[in-house]
């Protein structure tokens, strides 16, 4: 790297050649605001909002996408810079709803910020107000395009990070909305619901559809018996946002706060992830020996499902039958448990707490349960128990650590890592180690499949067998992935993917204020893990016991009705049609 | 080991000959190929077909949103079949400044319809055109490629009626 000196505001800097002036400046805690800005994405330089002055330049520049000089002379916050930024606010402003009480990210808006912090105290441009219908089709996510600031993100996210491209901008210029195409709803394109264009939307327009009042109202019913079960990412995702160190595990506290919201009982998504180890490692090693279809790949994230059978059909057969650990939980919650307390399944109320929008959309589906009822009946975000708190002004931090209650509430630290990237490769390869060589590995920690890498690749000895693996985050690399397979370049037994970025740490309904926590809070599973007694999803004693007692042996006939799946393809009905004359 | 098995349905297959050839004399995956593409495409149905965009999603390997975003951001392109007859009224300066814009009115309302869109009976598609270069007619209007100029708004009515009796 080539140094060179960049003068900011008068001070001579250090920079590197090919750094853009906002990279520049970044690296010496010189603040530049941004809209449409994405770290590590290509700069797009639309909305204008990190315009800056350089000596010579005629305009002003982005600083997004300028590249840096030697000797340039840049002035961050120059009167002329400061007039510009402020306009382009306004601007923004003149068609906006102006709702800011009423919305959803009240107090959390980056729009509102950017008025805040450039002194926006009138308004001087009153523009057109756009009246587009809200888009509340999909049971997942919810589009308000009225709150739009057009910056994009969400459409590069949608297209670049997770290789989606459900929504783009439709038309041009006043007439410009983000939209599916053929201005379909959510719920009939190509979403996947993984949430993430939820985390980039700066202001209300993106959101998760909220299941709340549902909820609410199942608490108040005295019939109902409410059942929480809590996600593994959801435990180390919560702290940021009550001010304390991100990724600090606060279970206990997470536990006593249910209970004070009047969860009758209080378990762990954790539990049923053991059980869904035994069943998938055991799918594993049968697929293996039998000479059954591999890769065989993993099912737990379901926007990673629904992308499999809308893009990749022809390979429905790879995916592991086995239901998420959401739905095993919910299936097990009603038939296990709810026989054990003389409850009908009916009275039972299954409400996850997920760091997961299409978690929601998961539980809708309709294979997800049996006898008129669902495994799972609603489904909160992170972001929604926060929310739910706040309403009952439950203050989790003041109260005494509450203990998950039994027997669905204990777990192996196998299980907790769930939560990150490379955690089910983990925790299916820890029980494999044993279901193929008939003891436990020395060592259970695998850090091949550890780390954010969008693809990790790794050989595993288990005895005289050697298991060739492939952990992917972000479904833009399962493409990767899925493409190699289909042309013969890339080869595997076992694929594990995670839809999300780092997996469910970074998912769609988590806090995401700052990116960069999401690190901490995989981490701080891994923590968790390691300090587990049990770090072995087959050691669980709980899952022994149900096996036992109740479903008899890891892919048995009642582990067949209650924990496993089929798939749809969803091919997209227009290719079927042979006429064109439509 | 597992090899994926590739049992692509060859959507292109089932296609018209000519949608066929179209496609192909561009590479699978070109993704410069798309305006050409969707150009070639109105060519032959007057129109961009639903299927066909969803095809050339598939061959281009380009999310089925991203071209339609493509395909919304240009004039050129139209998502509805042309009526029979395509009515275009100029709206340049000549045409407006002696009454262009009420012989649209009376042509919407007459027909029930806005510019761009075409009647239920696919009859007639009504747009609007920057200038027909006849000013000395002004204001004038073409109907399925024949001008009709100096038009007050209750010419209108007559006007399509004797398109309709042709019928």
């Amino acid at each position: 790297m080539t140094k060179i000196t960049v003068i900011f505001n008068g001070l001579p800097v250090e920079a590197e050649l090919g750094q853009t002036i906002l990279e520049a400046a970044r690296s010496h805690g010189i603040k530049i605001p941004t809209l449409c800005h994405m770290e590590n994405l290509v700069p797009s330089g639309s909305c204008r909002i990190c315009v800056v002055e350089v000596e010579g330049e005629r305009n002003l520049v982005p600083s997004c996408a300028f590249p840096v000089r030697d000797g340039m002379a840049v002035y961050t916050h120059s009167e002329r810079v400061r007039r510009a930024r402020k306009s382009i606010v306004e601007l923004l402003l003149a068609n906006h709803p102006d709702e800011c009480l009423y919305c959803l990210r009240n107090g959390d808006c980056e729009l509102q910020k950017l008025a805040m912090d450039f002194g926006i105290r009138e308004r001087r441009f009153t523009g057109n107000k756009n009246r587009y219908h809200i888009d509340s089709s999909s049971v997942a996510i919810e589009r308000d395009p009225n709150k739009c600031v057009l910056c994009g993100r969400c459409v590069r996210v949608c297209d670049e990070i997770q290789g989606v491209g459900a929504i783009d901008f439709v038309g041009r210029g006043l007439d410009s909305v983000v939209l599916p195409p053929f201005n379909a709803d959510l719920a009939d394109s190509d979403c996947v619901f993984c949430g993430q264009c939820v985390l980039a939307c700066p202001t209300g327009a993106l959101r998760e559809k909220s299941a709340l009042r549902t909820v609410w109202s199942a608490i108040l019913n005295n019939k109902k018996k409410v059942i929480a079960q809590i996600a593994p990412a959801v435990r180390v995702s919560m702290a940021e946002e009550l001010g304390l160190e991100p990724g600090t595990d606060i279970t206990g506290k997470i536990v006593a706060g249910l209970r004070l919201l009047g969860f009758d009982k209080i378990f762990d998504t954790n539990f049923a992830a053991d059980v869904t180890v035994m069943e998938e490692a055991n799918e594993l090693v049968e697929r293996i020996k039998n000479g059954g279809t591999l890769p065989l790949m993993s099912s737990c994230s379901p926007a990673w499902i629904k992308f499999v059978e809308r893009n990749y059909p022809e390979m429905l057969s790879h995916l592991s039958s086995c239901k998420s650990p959401q739905q095993m939980f919910g299936a097990i919650a009603k038939t296990y448990y709810a026989e054990q307390q003389g409850w009908q399944p009916e009275d039972v109320f299954v409400v996850s707490i997920m760091p997961c929008t299409a978690k929601k959309f998961e539980a809708t589906r309709p294979e997800m349960g049996r006898d008129g009822y669902q495994d799972v009946d609603a489904v909160l975000t992170t972001r929604e128990l926060l929310r739910m708190l706040s309403t009952a002004s439950v203050e989790v931090m003041r109260l005494a650590d509450g203990e998950f209650d039994h027997p669905l509430g204990e777990s192996s630290g196998a299980a907790v890592i769930f939560g990150t990237t490379g955690g089910v490769a983990e925790a299916a390869l820890r029980t494999a180690v044993y279901l193929i060589t008939g003891k436990d590995s020395e060592k259970v920690d695998f850090n091949v499949v550890r780390g954010f890498k969008g693809i990790k690749e790794a050989e595993v000895n288990i005895g005289d067998l050697t298991l060739k693996c492939a952990v992917v985050n972000g479904l833009s690399n399962a493409r990767i992935v899925l493409d190699g397979l289909r042309d013969g370049s890339l080869s595997y037994d076992f694929i594990e993917v995670m839809s999300c970025p780092g997996g469910c740490v970074g998912g769609g309904g988590q806090p995401a204020k700052d990116r960069s926590n999401i690190q901490a809070r995989a981490q701080s599973l891994y923590v968790i893990d390691a300090v587990k007694s049990v770090r072995t999803a087959h050691h669980n004693p709980e899952v022994k016991k149900l096996y036992k007692n109740f479903l008899g042996k890891p892919l048995g006939e009642l582990s067949h009705k209650l924990l496993h799946t089929k798939y749809v393809p969803r091919y997209p009905k227009e290719l079927n049609v042979a006429s064109t004359k439509d | 080991m597992g090899k994926v098995c590739c049992c692509n349905k060859d959507s292109l297959a089932k296609q018209d000959e000519a949608i066929q050839k179209l496609f192909r004399s561009y590479a699978p995956g070109e993704k410069e190929a798309l305006i050409p593409i969707l150009q070639e495409t109105q060519g032959l149905y007057g129109y961009l077909p639903k299927s066909i965009l969803y095809l050339a999603s598939e061959y281009l390997n380009v999310p089925v949103g991203k071209i339609y975003g493509v395909a919304t951001f240009y004039n050129q392109f139209r998502f509805d079949p042309v009526g029979k007859y395509l009515i275009q009224v100029c709206a340049g300066t000549a045409c407006h400044v002696r009454g262009g814009g009420l012989i649209l009115q009376a042509l919407e309302s007459e027909l029930g319809i806005k510019a761009g869109e075409t009647t239920k009976n696919s009859l007639f598609t009504l747009s609007t055109v920057a200038c027909l270069g006849a000013c000395s007619m002004a204001p004038v209007v073409t109907i399925g490629g024949e001008f009709h100029g100096r038009l007050q708004p209750k010419d209108v009515v007559k006007l399509l009626r004797d398109y309709e009796m042709k019928e």
